[in-house]
């Protein structure tokens, strides 16, 4: 099966007064469909320039990400926009939703971004949120709903177009443990029944129980990676608290973000 | 799709955007008010110059063009109507008197013109007759003094007016009323020229010789007004001419007046610009995290600025809608006295560049949300 995701030796370097800042340094993944991977690292390893990347928002200094075939690399702002509304399905850690659009609406957003709202559109859009336990808050306003069901109309919104890979930066960073975990579960479920590539970056390592790969990035390269349920419930969950991760190498690590520009 | 997020988030927001809405209307009515102000107040002061039906005017020499400072007397009249060119001349003399009115009504200060019947200077009457002769006893009212006296043809207007150390009244009967024909920002009255030397304000007895203040020329061609300007000084001895727009913007106070209104419209138009970009631009800097999170999920550049300028024109246009709604409002509830006019050039185009100030004020805005990275979504990014 072939990779809906993949890189090759992407690296993300700024200069700096006295040299040269390596954000991303040589990472080469690959993420197949129906497939839910984290992201994970202390603070500075890269991981959402990693994220930036893949999203075709930000430019890699040099190799080459490939969604469903396609170069991120070689695009122009304007291809990468379209790539964007069509292939991608995204949720932010903030800042999600459109505030003056209802629940609906934003899930409906995606569809009309690409012209391609129509009954059947509405009619899903109405299902999936449906399926996320909102069913009865179609008409509320975001700032009607709270973080958890924010979040999942943010959910809704990145899977009603089909897209090839969906995204997720910290997507529990506002919400208590316990929705914390349904937001994330039913994220890997749907991504999983619909057959999606999904990344999820987090920092909370609790989350990983719901994953299928775990991959650690520090300083910018990827660390290791822990690829089957068991593992990653003995070797990643269980240590999350204590922050004792000795298999991963996960140390908690204060270390200046690098300036972006 | 900008017309989708635009109307959506102006419905969703429809407070906080009629507020707006609100400060463009009464800038708008300002606007407006004042350039209703400099139509009035400037056809108040003028607007029997420039209906006349002459094209030059001519002055004293040394006179300055101004009106008040000129004396000409018969004479001349005879030297100018035989230069070439010159179709008619009618001799002006202005000065001001009081129309007492019955019942204690407040006295009525007016523009009291002399002309001479059937000669340039005379105004067209709407409603009965002008005057018989040179002689009659006879008046003819304009509009405004029509509509705060409530005299009618027929009716017989009393003058009052000082001459040595006497106040003498004159009663006139009212042959005919004109259309406004206001002078020195008063109404006027009429009068053939003979009755004028009568009736007028002075110090002394009257003289032998009546002395007019300037005097009307109406030419064979109009087109060759320029040339008798020059023409005139050079073959009547000791006088000046001007063509009719110079002699009205010379009036006294006019052209001063008018640029002190037209000061005080350029200025409550950049405000008007500054408001609303600041209104718009404040609120994009709200909305940053929003546009990038727009853009991240794909929003085209021309999407989000579409939306800003849609927003930007709808509540300036709803802003000057109900601006001039309430202006036309409560100009027709004004009592007459107050001089502000309308008029469908000078308003249309307070309402254009009224209409302008919302999309010029929003450009800043425009801009800046074409700048949003949409690595904003992610907090990174400048």
């Amino acid at each position: 099966m072939t990779n809906a995701l993949e890189t090759k030796d992407v690296t993300k370097t700024y200069k700096i007064d006295n040299g040269v800042i390596h954000a991303v340094d040589g990472v080469s993944l690959g993420v197949k469909a129906g497939e839910f991977v984290a992201l994970v690292g202390p603070s500075g390893s890269g991981k959402t320039t990693m994220l930036a990347m893949l999203a075709a928002l930000l430019r890699p200094t040099s190799g080459g990400i490939f969604i469903d075939g396609h170069d991120l690399t070689t695009m122009d702002e304007g291809a990468r926009a379209k790539f964007r509304r069509e292939k991608i399905g995204f949720t932010f850690q903030a800042n999600n939703l459109v505030p003056y659009l209802t629940a609906q609406e934003n899930v409906e957003l995606m569809l009309r971004l690409n012209d391609k709202l129509d009954r059947k559109g509405k009619d899903r859009a109405k299902e999936l949120l449906d399926r996320l336990g909102l069913g009865e808050r179609l008409k509320n306003l975001p700032s009607q709903l709270s973080g958890g069901q924010q979040q999942r109309v943010a959910i809704a919104r990145a899977l009603i177009h089909n897209p090839s890979l969906v995204l997720a930066d910290e997507p529990t960073a506002s919400l208590d443990t316990e929705r914390a975990f349904q937001v994330v579960e039913t994220f890997a479920n749907l991504i999983h029944e619909q057959n999606r590539a999904g990344i999820m970056v987090t920092h909370d390592l609790r989350l990983t129980q719901y994953v299928d790969r775990v991959i650690q990035m520090r300083d910018g390269q990827v660390d290791s990676i822990v690829d089957n349920h068991a593992e990653i419930e003995e070797r990643v969950v269980k240590h999350a608290d204590d922050h004792h991760l000795e298999g991963l190498k996960v140390l908690p690590m204060i270390k200046p973000q690098p300036v972006m520009g | 799709m900008a017309v989708y997020l635009s109307l959506k988030e102006l419905w969703r927001g429809r407070g906080r955007f009629l507020l707006i809405s609100m400060v463009i209307a009464l800038i708008t009515l300002l606007v407006l008010f004042v350039a209703g102000l400099a139509e009035g107040l400037g056809s108040g002061n003028i607007e029997y110059l420039s209906k006349i039906d002459a094209d030059v005017i001519v002055y004293q020499e040394n006179s300055q063009l101004s009106i008040g400072a000129s004396r000409i007397d018969r004479s001349k009249l005879g030297d100018l109507t035989r230069l070439d060119g010159v179709q008619a001349v009618g001799p002006l003399a202005f000065s001001s008197a009081t129309i007492v009115l019955p019942d204690g009504q407040k006295p009525l200060d007016v523009s009291l013109i002399g002309v001479e019947p059937g000669k340039p200077g005379e105004v067209p009457v709407r409603e009965g007759q002008s005057f018989d002769s040179r002689r009659a006893n006879e008046a003819v009212i304009d509009r405004n003094t029509a509509l705060r006296t409530n005299l009618k043809v027929g009716d017989t207007v009393t003058l009052k007016a000082v001459q040595g150390t006497q106040e003498e009244f004159y009663p006139l009967t009212v042959v005919g009323i004109s259309d406004g024909q206001q002078y020195s920002l008063r109404p006027s009255v009429f009068v053939p020229d003979l009755t004028w030397d009568k009736v007028r304000p002075r110090s002394g007895p009257l003289s032998n010789d009546i002395t007019y203040n300037v005097v009307a020329v109406k030419l064979d061609d109009p087109a060759r007004t320029k040339e008798l300007v020059q023409a005139i000084p050079q073959n009547v001895a000791r006088v000046e001419a001007a063509d009719l727009v110079t002699a009205y913007k010379k009036t006294p106070g006019y052209t001063e007046q008018q640029a002190t209104l037209e000061t005080q419209r350029i200025f409550t138009l950049i405000i008007g610009v500054l408001v609303v970009g600041g209104f718009f631009q404040i609120q994009m800097l709200q909305k940053v995290p929003q546009i990038g999170m727009l853009k991240a999920i794909g929003a085209r550049n021309r999407t989000v600025a579409g939306a800003v300028i849609l927003q930007v024109t709808l509540v300036t246009m709803i802003g000057v809608g109900i601006g001039t709604a309430l202006t036309l409002l409560l100009a027709a509830n004004f009592p007459v006295s107050v001089p502000i006019v309308f008029r469908a050039n000078s308003t249309a185009i307070a309402i254009v560049s009224l209409l302008l100030i919302g999309p010029l004020g929003g450009l800043v805005s425009v801009r800046y949300s074409l700048r949003i990275e949409p690595l904003k979504a992610l907090g990174l990014g400048g």
